[in-house]
């Protein structure tokens, strides 16, 4: 397992923490949000894919078994490192709170996948597993970049790093339960998978909007340098991306599919660090099968500009509705 | 001439999304001290969606103030929604939410701050679409 040999050090000075007192209302929000969404493995019956498990052959469920362990090294290290770095650098109490969250958060992500082996696979089997991760140069490697900016002394540096992996690093490995959903296999996994899913999205959406509160400070040449520090990384990001991803796929043939995936969320990431998206449309176009496993309305008609105009499309009725509405 | 009202929090992605529109836009405001703003011309409404869950809130407090009022309420010619696929079934959900509420068609949908396609076939379609609003008597 990949630990820090530098020192993350600590905030030098703590007040106690008044919630009455908002310095930046985004914190109040995404902790509200965080709360509202929490939720635990125990509540997903995962036993239920036991038989649909039973259904792969033993290269699809390699490939699932690693692509798990894969997940649970990357929540680990959000966990015990990378959200906790950001504390030292946060500009307001509520930020350092929502740190915390986030860690704890990340911890319930890796214990997620050890609740899905072991429901599904052997001892042994998670073991060997493991052993794959700790071996494989492509996901050390990926571990090592991203560890080495949680150990380095620039604050915004930290926070690309923790946002590509929020936004964009988790994705070789996410593709492959909603590839299961697609097809209808090991769908409470991929429930569970969606909650992680979900979080990510609040996180690397939290931490790249500060990154940009933190860029508002800054002089007009590091801004610049910072940019193109994102998108160096990036790109050095997304090259072992493609050869994780092959490691994994390349014997399911779904490495160009993944690709896809990979690219769409990489622009994704770099639109939470408020930077235009990278890839174009057709270097993006991911799988429709996959988009709507990940979200059951990203393939309806919501594009009503490209149709002749004649369908009006007029919003399904909707019960997650509020009380403040007048009418 | 027909406009855009939207609203923006802090983040600024639907806010960076109308920028690169370039179209006339108005912004609802994001505190209560700011004012509220009244329209008096049929507008487009652009809104994000807020993150996640099955919490409610996904329709930011400031655009439902804003719609509560009836005279708002009465030139709303459709809706745009921004939001995260991440969020799964309540991906852009505030835009069935406006669009059941008040009516009118649901526009378009982009993730976050949109991108360059997502940008170029809402400023075309806003064309047609205003085009289209302009020969219906009213």
């Amino acid at each position: 397992m990949m630990s820090p040999t530098g020192k993350i050090k600590l905030v030098d000075r703590v007040s106690a923490i008044n919630w009455n007192r908002l310095v930046d209302e985004k914190d109040a929000e995404v902790w509200d949000r965080l709360v509202g969404n929490f939720w635990l493995p125990e509540k997903v019956p995962v036993s239920n894919d036991i038989q649909s498990w039973a259904t792969l052959t033993e290269a699809e469920k390699t490939m699932t078994t690693r692509v798990f362990t894969g997940l649970t090294l990357l929540d680990t290290i959000q966990g015990t490192v990378g959200a906790v770095s950001l504390i030292p650098d946060a500009l307001t109490p509520h930020e350092e709170a929502v740190y915390t969250n986030i860690a704890f958060m990340e911890s319930v992500h890796a214990k997620s996948y050890s609740s899905i082996f072991s429901t599904l696979i052997s001892t042994k089997e998670i073991d060997e597993a493991f052993r794959w991760s700790e071996e494989n140069p492509n996901l050390q490697r990926k571990a090592e970049i991203v560890l080495d900016y949680y150990r380095g002394d620039d604050p915004l540096k930290r926070k690309v790093a923790s946002t590509m992996l929020e936004s964009f690093l988790f994705y070789s490995g996410f593709y492959a339960p909603m590839y299961w959903a697609s097809r209808a296999k090991l769908t409470n996994t991929a429930d569970l998978i969606r909650l992680i899913i979900r979080d990510e999205a609040v996180h690397g959406y939290y931490i790249g909007y500060k990154f940009q509160k933190g860029l508002e400070r800054v002089s007009p040449a590091e801004r610049a340098e910072l940019k193109e520090y994102t998108f160096n990384l990036l790109f050095e990001l997304y090259d072992n991306e493609v050869e994780y991803t092959q490691d994994l796929y390349d014997e399911l043939g779904l490495t160009e599919d993944v690709k896809k995936f990979l690219r769409y969320n990489a622009n994704k990431a770099l639109m939470n660090l408020g930077y235009e998206a990278l890839f174009p449309r057709d270097e993006t176009d991911v799988n429709p099968a996959i988009l709507s496993a990940l979200s059951p309305n990203a393939d309806e008609n919501h594009d009503f500009f490209s149709g002749s105009g004649s369908s009006y499309v007029i919003g399904k009725a909707v019960n997650t509705e509020d009380d403040d509405w007048d009418f | 001439m027909a406009q855009l009202v939207y609203f923006s929090s802090a983040s600024e992605n639907t806010h960076r999304f109308v920028q690169k529109l370039g179209l006339s836009a108005q912004r609802i405001p994001l505190r209560p001290t700011d004012g509220f703003l009244h329209v008096s011309e049929p507008y487009v409404l652009v809104v994000p969606t807020y993150g996640g869950g099955n919490e409610g809130g996904a329709v930011p407090r400031q655009v439902v103030k804003f719609l509560n009022d009836e005279d708002n309420r009465a030139l709303i010619r459709g809706v745009i929604a921004a939001g995260n696929t991440n969020f799964g079934e309540a991906y852009c959900i505030a835009g069935d939410i406006v669009a059941a509420k008040c009516h009118v068609p649901y526009l378009y949908a982009f993730e976050l701050m949109g991108t360059t396609e997502d940008v170029n076939r809402v400023r075309e379609g806003l064309g047609r679409f205003w085009q289209r609003q302009l020969q219906i008597p009213a």
